[in-house]
């Protein structure tokens, strides 16, 4: 009999439905991947094994746990499960743990609670936990808090709290989703490790198939609240059978089109003819649009003692690189590493310490607010937030018409009206979304606004900081081709900030890998990516979860 | 799971309406307000008695049909007194909070915007405000400037500008990071502007929750200072006062302490219940949850 | 924390400075000379100038600010001229009256706000909540001088339980002296719990929906558990802060207070000094409270730096 069964699981929030009859079963020492995008309902799906609902939520069907009806049981029969039976990861760990806790504390709750241990006795067995994963008494004593830990560090925390009793089900609700590919790499490894070796079941819930199809025995893809395919994740990786599946297993990989014959491929795929028709006339030849120098960026530390200056904290250590006109370059690098930094001095939202960074050979970082105007003209943004980078009290209009303050003279209305429909249209959006505000658009559709407000000025450069690292992967496919196809049409150039390589990959002609503050290592997007010289690029090469790698290593005779 | 900032505006007036018809602590703010304002109003066309006539004969009486409230120790209508009285309290507590606001919202937001040693002196003088007990030092002015309805305001609305300033600072600080600011930046727009376009609006429904706050807290002021004797004059009736010479008179006409109470109690429970209403109606990440 | 606690401790002193510069030069823009004032209006032109130099009035103004300043650090906060007799003394007489009252109003309120607005939260949108809620929101909007009549007319008027005002002093035991101080404290502090127990309720209900609850319950601790042992310590932070706001708003609120009970403390000192000019009064009493109001905000940054290990390690 399976550990987890759940029949027919229907769950309504509010009155709105949000499961429709999920059928879902978890064997013991199983690791099951449940797979969807947002709205998909995998997370309601976690919390009712848990039985952790929001407070309006109504659930039906039937869920057996270890022969438990959970739907049935009361509060007090729960208590006895959660933790002790089946343990629980959260998505962000930054704030899954109490701020005003230790960390020794909160390990020990749970197993003073269901135990009956005593202080000491509990607080030996926390210890020895948090030693399992990976957090060793002499850089992590148990009287820490969770401020002085990172977010890597704090998401081992809280796994040592959901495994501290070797339950017989953990739940991994996105577990990796908040933390870059390296630290992803880590904690997956740990959780794939602690499975094993106290044999429990993971119900491992991803919106990334690459993710999952490392790890998992089985594989269930959901939908709008219903299960669209299930099975064992070898046949569901290689048949993709159900469209959906087949488009998730795409998107991650996937190339824009007008990029495809430009990409560099392994010599035999591509045929001669495509290969000039890729090659476009820019590439080395072309002057440079931005060239930076030297660049440092120190930040005020803090300050450890009332009599000590503090250490300044160097976020971007001596910065130099040049981007050619229509050129596209991703900036990638771990969480940390002074990618966002570098990427507001460039915008000139922040000053750099030491350095110059010139735009079409003008100095960007002496210059007073209305000299950079012009400059600004030239150079625009896209963010990462689909839904923080619009304010929500303005409509489209108003809006994408926003950086037209940067004109010498001030189009009239209608003539903002007109370059507003046409900065729509280039994106793909209709000239009537003008009068509509942002919360009436999906998340890729704002960042077709977002893109539409960086194209009005008709810049030569945009600076994209995890343009579509919050987008569902089927939405990020479509976000990729709008930027390729701009690159492509209007020639603009694009400096990419990301840690996601296929991102980096679909759509740049070369790649920078940054680390501590520095530039380590530069070269051909295809070159850097396929074979890393640096430490810093192997690491993030290693660690990005790739589909056909795990694909591969799943038929390998093991 | 991520909250959008679902703001008011958009979702047009209809939407808007019907969630605040739907919204008991509103519904009930709005309509006890408006009636109290309504009344304050009526009070200059229009009150049952004359509130300077001297009634000798009819002193201290219970309420009856021609004296709705009953009479004070003058013979003057209590009634009578109370409408007129409101408008005292209200235009006092109006005029405090305006004070507060015309002062206090630039210095929050300029502060925010310019950040460093501006925001620090800015800070310090918000500390240095609420070191004093705000009441003693309203005491201080009006007692040493003289009493009057002009002086209480300007004492209450002195200490409205730090409140202010610091719910303008501390919103303006929460709105300044986000990318669409960053964005207005990238489109050149200086910090005036943006604080104009961006930060105004979006830190305006915060503002109108604390001004309600205020204006219940104005009237509570206005009333313990005039029942001091720091507050509107005679013959002007003010709430405050009528409780003050209902005090020695407790043992004979209980009444007299009792409406002008009411009053103040009803108006600043309306204005709180419009407070409480607005928050959750302006708040998008209450609305959702509803 | 230390570093913390010594930032809290200098902005203290720079807001105390300050905030004696300004009682001054509020005292010195006043119109009207002391010492004709303490004088009478039959004095003569000699004795008033010999009066003016004894108590130093001639004296550059940054002397006589640092004469005052200096005075107070060592005890000296002048004499009253209208009861003859130095401040110092008034004020220690008036403060065994405003003191306990202010204490045991903030006790009370205290401790009927932090249960009933942790009981609402616990408790929300059912009806324990929506009574208790309800109930507070009136108490908001009652003045405290009125609610004080309304207790003496119930409770000394009608019921005769306690004393309607006056204060027997302290010299006759404990009992009398309490016995008068019931309704003042409870007419100051009920309006307070009533915000206070507010506060408490949207801090509980804010901390109830953060992400570490929910890992406390995934852990398998039951909601009362996680109420007090996960939710409260958080929740206490905003709490904290109006408390402290709070007292500042009781000491002034027996100003109000004193007077409706006829109490013979603080409030009602500074009140008669104002309104009688003795203006060497008002400056010492005011300093005191200012000094008072400061030191209770320091301690509520202490208690921060308690409940927080964030504000230990930082700045």
């Amino acid at each position: 009999m399976s550990l987890l069964e759940i029949e027919k699981l229907r769950l309504d929030i509010a009155g709105i439905p949000i499961l429709k009859g999920i059928d879902l079963s978890i064997a013991q020492g199983e690791v099951m991947g449940i797979v969807g995008e947002s709205g998909s309902g995998k997370s309601m799906t976690a919390l009712t094994v848990m039985k952790l609902l929001p407070e309006a939520s109504r659930a039906a069907g039937r869920v057996t746990f270890d022969g438990i009806d959970i739907l049935a049981a009361p509060e007090a029969a729960m208590n006895k499960l959660r933790g002790d039976d089946v343990g629980m990861v959260f998505q962000e760990p930054m704030t899954a743990l109490n701020p005003v806790k230790t960390i020794g504390e909160q390990v020990a709750e749970g197993i003073r609670w269901h135990t009956g241990a005593s202080r000491a006795n509990a607080e030996d067995r926390a210890r020895a936990m948090l030693d399992r994963v990976g957090l060793p008494e002499r850089q992590f004593p148990l009287n820490r808090y969770p401020h002085e830990l990172s977010g890597g560090q704090r998401q081992r925390v809280v796994i040592a709290i959901a495994c501290a009793l070797s339950p017989k089900l953990l739940v991994a609700d996105e577990p990796t989703t908040a933390l870059d590919v390296v630290l992803q790499a880590q904690i997956l490894d740990l959780l794939r490790d602690l499975v094993r070796e106290r044999g429990m079941g993971l119900m491992l819930i991803s919106h990334d198939l690459a993710v999952v199809a490392e790890m998992a025995d089985r594989i269930t893809i959901m939908r709008h609240g219903e299960v669209l395919e299930a099975g064992p994740a070898a046949d569901i990786l290689a048949a993709q059978k159900h469209p959906y599946t087949k488009q998730l297993a795409h998107a991650s990989t996937h190339v824009p089109e007008v990029r495809r014959s430009h990409t560099p491929r392994p010599v035999g795929e591509v045929a001669p003819q495509a290969r000039m028709a890729g090659e476009r006339p820019e590439d080395r030849s072309r002057p440079p649009l931005l060239s930076i120098a030297d660049v440092v960026k120190d930040y005020p530390g803090r300050r450890s003692s009332l009599f000590r200056k503090p250490e300044p904290f160097r976020a971007v250590d001596g910065v130099s690189f040049d981007l050619r006109e229509g050129q596209s370059i991703a900036l990638v690098g771990r969480s940390g590493c002074g990618k966002s930094t570098l990427a507001r001095m460039i915008l000139a939202l922040d000053r750099p310490t030491a350095g110059s960074i010139r735009l079409l050979g003008d100095e960007l970082s002496d210059k007073s607010e209305p000299q950079l105007r012009p400059l600004r003209r030239s150079m625009q943004v896209v963010f990462q937030d689909p839904y923080g980078s619009f304010d929500p009290r303005h409509n489209v209009e108003r809006l994408v018409a926003e950086p037209l303050h940067l004109l010498e003279t001030r189009p009239d209305r209608a003539e903002r009206r007109e370059r507003v429909a046409a900065a729509l249209a280039e994106v793909g959006l209709q000239a009537a979304d003008m009068e509509k505000y942002p919360h009436e658009f999906s998340g890729g559709q704002r960042q077709r606004l977002s893109i539409a407000r960086a194209l009005i000025t008709r810049p030569k450069l945009i600076v994209a900081d995890e343009p579509v690292s919050a987008l569902d992967v089927s939405i990020r496919a479509q976000i990729l081709d709008l930027f390729a196809d701009l690159n492509h049409r209007l020639d603009v150039a694009y400096l990419f900030i990301t840690h996601d390589l296929t991102v980096a990959r679909a759509i740049t002609d070369d790649v920078m890998v940054m680390h501590d503050g520095k530039i380590v290592e530069r070269g051909r997007t295809g070159a850097v990516l396929d074979d890393p010289q640096s430490e810093a690029g192997r690491a993030l090469v290693d660690a990005a979860p790739d589909l056909e790698r795990a694909l591969a290593r799943r038929n390998a005779p093991a | 799971m991520s909250a959008p900032d679902a703001a008011t505006p958009p979702e047009g007036i209809g939407a808007f309406l019907r969630d605040a018809f739907s919204n008991r602590s509103f519904l009930i703010g709005a309509v006890i307000t408006m009636l109290i304002a309504a009344m304050a109003l009526l009070s200059f066309v229009w009150t049952p008695y004359d509130v300077t006539d001297l009634v000798v004969a009819s002193r201290m009486q219970t309420p009856s049909a021609e004296h709705w409230l009953g009479t004070d120790h003058f013979g003057r209508d209590i009634l009578s007194m109370i409408m007129v009285g409101a408008r005292n309290s209200i235009a006092v507590a109006v005029v405090a909070v305006g004070i507060g606001v015309a002062i206090g919202v630039p210095l929050g937001c300029w502060a925010a915007a310019r950040g460093g040693w501006i925001d620090e002196v800015l800070m310090r003088f918000n500390d240095l405000v609420f070191a004093f007990p705000a009441l003693l030092s309203a005491i201080m002015i009006t007692a040493i400037f003289g009493p009057g309805a002009v002086n209480a305001i300007i004492a209450i609305g002195i200490f409205n500008i730090p409140v202010f300033a610091r719910v303008a600072r501390a919103g303006a600080l929460s709105i300044w990071p986000r990318e669409y600011v960053l964005a207005a930046r990238a489109a050149g727009k200086g910090p005036t502007l943006i604080t104009i376009e961006h930060i105004l609006p979006n830190i305006a429904s915060i503002l109108l929750v604390q001004g309600t706050i205020q204006f219940a807290l104005g009237i509570l002021a206005e009333t313990g200072l005039s029942y001091l004797g720091l507050g509107a004059q005679p013959p002007m009736p003010s709430w405050g006062r009528m409780l003050f010479d209902a005090q020695t008179r407790m043992m004979v006409a209980p009444h007299l302490a009792l409406f002008p109470g009411m009053a103040i109690v009803i108006t600043v429970l309306g204005l709180n219940l419009l407070g409480d209403g607005l928050r959750d109606l302006l708040d998008p990440k209450l609305r959702r949850r509803r | 924390m230390t570093v913390f606690l010594l930032k809290r401790i200098l902005i203290g002193l720079v807001t105390l400075a300050l905030a004696s510069m300004v009682v001054f030069a509020i005292m010195e823009l006043l119109p009207g000379d002391p010492a004709r004032l303490m004088l009478g209006m039959n004095a003569t032109a000699e004795s008033v100038s010999a009066l003016r130099t004894q108590m130093g009035l001639d004296d550059p103004i940054h002397l006589r600010y640092l004469n005052w300043v200096g005075g107070m650090l060592v005890g000296d906060f002048g004499r009253s001229f209208t009861y003859s007799a130095p401040v110092i003394g008034l004020i220690a007489e008036r403060a065994v009256v405003s003191l306990p009252l202010a204490l045991i109003a903030l006790v009370l309120s205290t401790i009927i706000a932090i249960p009933v607005g942790i009981f609402a939260a616990a408790r929300r949108g059912r009806a324990g909540d929506t009574v208790s809620m309800g109930a507070a929101q009136i108490g908001v909007a009652v003045p405290n001088f009125w609610f004080a009549l309304m207790l003496v007319y119930v409770f000394a008027v009608w019921l005769q339980l306690v004393p309607a005002g006056g204060f027997p002093g302290w010299g006759g035991g404990i009992w009398p002296g309490l016995r008068a101080l019931i309704l003042p404290a409870v007419a100051l502090a009920l309006p307070q719990a009533a915000i206070l127990a507010r506060v408490t309720r949207s801090a509980m209900l804010e901390v109830l929906g953060e992400d570490y609850i929910r890992t406390a319950r995934a852990k398998g601790m039951p909601r009362r558990h996680v109420l007090w042992r996960h939710a409260l310590r958080n929740a206490m932070i905003p709490v904290l802060t109006i408390m402290g706001l709070q007292f500042a708003f009781l000491l002034a609120g027996t100003i109000i207070i004193e007077n409706v009970f006829y109490l013979p403390g603080l409030g009602r000192l500074v009140f008669q000094a104002i309104t009688q000019r003795d203006l060497i009064v008002v400056e010492g009493v005011v300093m005191l409270l200012v000094a008072s109001v400061i030191v209770i905000n320091l301690l509520v940054d202490l208690c921060y730096a308690l409940v927080d290990p964030r504000l230990r390690a930082a700045r």
